[in-house]
């Protein structure tokens, strides 16, 4: 006897995070940075390069300045929660897992059409792009579905499969709210908006009328600048940190209106050469450690 | 052994299924017909025949069918003959080297030398199993992937998505094969929710009822059929009548294996969004049809096709998709919202921002340098401003304000032609804000028509908005043509300074590259002119556009000389000559009015540079007037008119007017299909024929020394006649009339020909003779040029 699943935002990520470890994932904790998308995460970007297998899930708190609404949009928010699975070698049986998770968290297929519709997936600052679909239930978009083929410029061998839940559709979707303040966040009383509508307010405010702009294109050439260092100083990982801050700083003059049309792509462009040159140094630094355990690999 | 040739016994049919993660629906038509043709190629190349070859496609599979194929291929037997017996050794090598077989298996015969070639048939299985690879690792998808573990190495197979299962069989045999590291067997799946398990096929016969039976129907034009006739059908319950869209039945059936249309209603309220925009964000974001009223009108209603046969009859996917649609029409009603929180003339400013092209400024100044246009097109009396005549959009509502009024002054024609110069202006000025609204950053597809609606939400006139919703118009053959002056004079120059503007910046179409699609540009500006009969010189044209373009040039490439530069243009514009010579310095110029004197000698050599820069731009101009003269020609050619006739006219040169160049096309083209035309061609032909013969490079004055002869005398007389009224006609031009003039030469031109020598002795009767064959040749001119007509 299969008991009803509980339907809170908290036990929604409960749930998936029993059933991925099921699967042998690493349930990591977030990337302790802010980023646009969970895609940003080491566990994702650069573990996605190389021979090694690698299986893990985690939630990952995405900021998008330009997506707040102060608070007044039921659906859109500049800060929400992305769900990350990725799993390298991609199994055959991707697919059946991801929709027996969905399963899990009380999505039956029988009464709600799950659709894989095309989307190929592609980002330019990370130099990365993937086939799959962007997962449909009745219509809504709520999971993209990736079998990354390039990541920092790099071919993936092997292809990891990048699952990547919006928990609060799928949460609005399960609980029949039509407004994201409205979510059951803990089953007993506390609402998403009582978390986050302060926040959403505050930081909507902040990102889009008062964020010191001068402060920011400071970060901005500070975070660029120690990228470099790091990199001169072979360490890949503090310089992917600082690509990473870049790209938030570069999100949040976005947001303020200060980056003109002409200016955008050049922005872009000095955050992907940070970003492929982190990757092409973690690919030089683990080489060797590579070459021991998969003799004959190449990049 | 070879010689045994296996039971020709009977066909067998084939059925072949790809199994696939979800496949993209826009490639599943390429991809039906890409396995028919590589597996036809395959059969042809390994000699297997066979009968008909059926392809399907559902989102998660390929399937093909071919009927009737052997069990086997036949076995073949080749004799080739090869030298005589004794020939020289060289010979015999050369022969045993191209047949592949050692001396001691030919066959002598009468002395002569055989090779006897058997291949022996090969099982239609084992081609198969050959065949399947190689069509998989062939397949020519637009786009593909690698997969699973073999993708750590870079040799890993290719396919749309990963490739999870292959069903071939061969009557009731498994064809056994491995094809991108997957297995054949006898099993496939049903659909991914109603029938999850495993599906045993029993070969090409039961294969498209057995999938029935396990909710997927593996027919996609059956799919397709179901899916118009359901959601027609879910319509007309309503009450309502489905807004049809073969494109959204071709997709939703390219999404869904078991395919069930369900009408879903959304909140009315978002009907005051425009009815374009619902439709679009229905169609586009979430695949839905979208139906109207009794009445016509946009109805709050969508039908979605689910992929499943729900337990609920449906009732929850309805809900989640009115969700969904929900909250993208809460979207659209917030940008709709936004945007009219400003004026265009607000959203304009933004413009500035948006680069056009690197070497031509930002939208801004294209705005800018088409609301001048649009003005000029008018003022100069190109642009009328009456209603133009024609087919396609008319205006709108008619103005409060408009001459129709009794209680409005009715203005004089110089205050016609200044209203309409500055509504054209105030239209063309707005007609590319929308391009920043969020509207337009969403749905780029509905420029234009959203810029109309902010029009006139916002109250500016209706000439006004309607030349903003209409001025890409017409795109494309076959698209409406405005009429409506103003929108005539916004559209006409959006397209030329688009035209002139990037031809001057080195862009022009070369061979198949016409990234900005300038051809289409120019044939969009070309029917605006033709249909809309505007009198234009493409001299003048040329001529503003020159100045126009090279002072934003000049402008973007010396932004702190901005002021000096302008003198210089505003000097052209003010139609005062300007004697720029580079060697001369100090420059002075007046400033009109004032009579006060500008010295400009520190940016002598930007004002040597602009100068120079705008000479060469007014040469280039006359290759952009060039380039739409032959726009003109594939235009008229398409339309069915002869290319000789328009090459005739053509040939004539200096004729910058292209609606009176056409007039004259047409009337030859109507004069030539008369007897009259085709005998005066003829006698035309003769003339020019002898003229070239005698090598004739004009002459002396054409009086007569001597008496000339009766056919001579007439034909004088009529050519008296006719070339002064073909001249006035040419100039009133009236072309027909031009052709009637003409015509009357023809009777005397032949009988000049029966009755008169032009070669004759006497040195002075033949200059003068030729001289008269040259001044015919001359009078048919004045319409055509007559040598470049065929026949």
């Amino acid at each position: 006897m299969i008991s009803a699943p509980k339907t809170s935002f908290q036990d929604m990520i409960l749930t998936l995070h029993a059933f991925w470890a099921a699967q042998g994932c690493l349930i990591l904790q977030p990337y302790d940075m802010r980023m646009g998308a969970g895609t940003f995460h080491t566990a994702t970007t650069l573990r996605a390069l190389g021979p090694e297998p690698w299986n893990a899930a985690f939630v990952q708190p995405c900021r998008r300045p330009t997506d707040g609404r102060y608070g007044e949009n039921p659906n859109r928010l500049q800060h929400y929660y992305q769900y990350q699975v990725i799993l390298k070698p991609s199994p055959p049986n991707l697919q059946e897992l991801y929709l027996a998770s969905l399963a899990a968290i009380g999505i039956d297929p029988l009464l709600h059409d799950i659709r894989f519709v095309e989307d190929d997936w592609e980002s330019p600052t990370l130099g990365a792009w993937g086939l799959g679909w962007e997962v449909w239930c009745d219509g809504m978009e709520v999971t993209q579905f990736t079998y990354f083929q390039q990541m920092g410029g790099f071919d993936c061998k092997p292809v990891a499969g990048e699952l990547t839940y919006g928990l609060e559709r799928l949460a609005m979707y399960i609980q029949g709210v039509d407004s994201v303040y409205d979510l059951d966040f803990n089953g007993h009383g506390t609402t998403y908006g009582d978390v986050f509508l302060e926040n959403e307010k505050q930081m909507s405010k902040w990102n889009f009328e008062v964020a010191d702009t001068e402060s920011l294109f400071d970060l901005f050439r500070k975070a660029v600048a120690e990228c470099e260092n790091c990199l001169s100083a072979g360490l890949p990982i503090p310089a992917y940190e600082q690509a990473i801050e870049a790209s938030h700083v570069f999100n949040l003059l976005q947001a303020r209106g200060v980056i003109s049309v002409q200016e955008r792509a050049s922005y872009m462009g000095r955050v992907r050469d940070l970003a492929r040159g982190s990757c092409e140094a973690h690919m030089a630094r683990e080489a060797p450690k590579w070459a021991e355990k998969f003799p004959g690999w190449v990049a | 052994m070879g010689g045994e040739v296996p039971g020709v016994g009977g066909v067998s049919d084939f059925l072949l299924e790809l199994r696939t993660e979800e496949i993209p629906a826009r490639m599943q038509a390429g991809a039906r017909r890409d396995l028919e043709k590589a597996f036809r190629e395959q059969m042809a190349a390994t000699g297997v025949s066979h009968g008909a070859v059926t392809v399907w496609s559902t989102p998660r599979r390929l399937a093909l069918i071919a009927r009737g194929l052997p069990e086997a291929t036949e076995a073949q037997r080749e004799e080739i003959k090869g030298p005589k017996v004794g020939a020289p050794p060289q010979a015999l090598e050369g022969f045993l080297r191209k047949v592949g077989q050692p001396q001691e298996k030919l066959e002598d015969r009468g002395g002569t030398y055989f090779a006897i070639i058997e291949r022996p048939g090969r099982a239609t299985r084992e081609v198969l199993a050959w065949a399947i690879a190689a069509i998989v690792r062939t397949f020519p998808w637009p786009k593909a992937m690698r997969w699973g573990a073999a993708s750590i190495s870079t040799e890993s197979p290719r396919w749309v998505r990963p490739l999870s299962g292959i069903v071939a069989i061969l009557g009731e045999e498994l064809v056994e094969c491995t094809a991108a590291g997957v297995s054949s067997g006898y099993a496939t799946l049903g659909h991914r929710f109603h029938a999850p398990g495993p599906i045993t096929i029993g070969g090409a016969n039961d294969y498209q009822e057995k999938l029935r039976a396990c909710h997927v129907i593996v027919d996609h034009a059956e799919r397709e059929a179901l899916i118009r006739d359901k959601a027609h059908a879910a319509a007309a319950q309503a009450g309502l009548s489905l807004v049809e869209d073969e494109g959204l039945v071709i997709e939703n059936a390219g999404l869904t294996e078991w395919p069930v249309p369900l009408l879903g209603r959304f909140d009315a309220a978002f009907l005051e969004v425009p009815s374009e925009v619902i439709q679009l964000t229905a169609r586009t974001n979430q695949k839905y049809f979208v139906c109207n009223d009794g009445e016509g009108k946009l109805a709050n209603a969508f039908v979605c096709t689910a992929n499943i046969e729900a337990a609920d009859g449906g009732e929850g996917v309805v809900d989640g998709n009115r969700k969904v649609l929900a909250a993208r029409l809460s979207d659209a009603r917030f940008f709709w919202e936004q945007d009219r929180k400003k004026t265009l003339e607000d959203h304009a400013k933004r413009l500035e921002n948006i680069v056009f092209h690197e070497k031509l400024g930002t939208v801004a100044d294209k705005v800018d340098r088409v609301a001048n246009l649009a003005r000029w097109l008018v003022e100069e009396g190109i642009i009328k401003p009456s209603p133009l005549q024609g087919r396609g959009l008319g205006e709108g509502q008619p103005s409060a304000a408009s001459a129709d009024n009794p209680l409005s002054p009715t203005l004089s024609p110089e205050g016609e032609r200044e209203k309409l110069a500055a509504l054209a202006e105030q239209a063309a000025r707005l007609c590319k804000a929308d391009l920043v609204t969020e509207m337009v950053g969403e749905f780029p597809e509905l420029q234009g028509l959203m810029g109309g609606y902010y029009a006139r939400a916002e109250g500016l006139p209706d000439e006004v908005a309607d030349a903003i919703r209409d001025h890409y118009k017409p795109v494309g053959q076959g698209d409406e043509v405005p009429t409506a002056p103003v929108t005539v004079a916004v559209s006409l120059a959006d397209k030329l300074d688009t035209l002139f503007a990037l031809m001057l910046a080195g862009e022009a179409p070369t061979g198949s590259r016409d990234p900005f699609a300038l051809r289409r540009q120019a044939i969009g500006a070309l029917t605006l002119m033709v249909d809309g009969s505007l009198r234009v010189s493409l001299g003048d044209i040329c001529a503003h556009l020159a100045a126009a373009v090279s002072r934003v040039v000049m402008i973007t490439k010396y932004p702190k000389l901005r002021h000096e530069v302008e003198i210089y243009f505003d000097a052209l514009d003010s139609h005062r000559p300007i004697q720029l010579d580079e060697r001369e310095a100090p420059f002075r110029l007046q400033e009109s009015g004032s009579g006060k004197e500008h010295f400009l000698n520190p940016v002598a050599g930007t004002l040597t540079e602009a100068y120079k820069f705008h000479h060469q731009n007014l040469e280039t101009t006359s290759q952009i007037a060039a380039f739409l003269a032959d726009r003109l020609k594939v235009q008229q050619r398409e339309a069915g008119v002869r290319h000789d006739l328009i090459d005739a006219v053509f040939a004539l040169g200096g004729e910058d007017d292209l609606v009176r160049l056409l007039a004259r096309v047409h009337a030859l083209q109507a004069f030539v299909g008369t007897r009259d035309g085709a005998n005066l061609l003829a006698g035309y032909k003769r003339a020019a024929n002898i003229l070239k013969k005698e090598n004739y490079a004009g002459g002396a004055e054409n009086l007569l020394s001597y008496t000339p002869e009766p056919a001579e005398r007439a034909l004088i007389e009529a050519l008296d006649a006719a070339e002064p009224r073909a001249r006035d006609s040419v100039a009133a031009e009236d072309f027909a009339a031009a052709m009637s003039a003409l015509a009357s030469l023809r009777s005397p031109i032949d009988a000049f020909f029966d009755a008169v020598t032009v070669n004759d002795s006497d040195p002075a009767k033949r200059a003068a003779r030729l001289a008269l064959l040259d001044r015919f040749r001359t009078a048919v001119h004045q319409v055509a040029d007559f040598s470049k007509i065929e026949g």
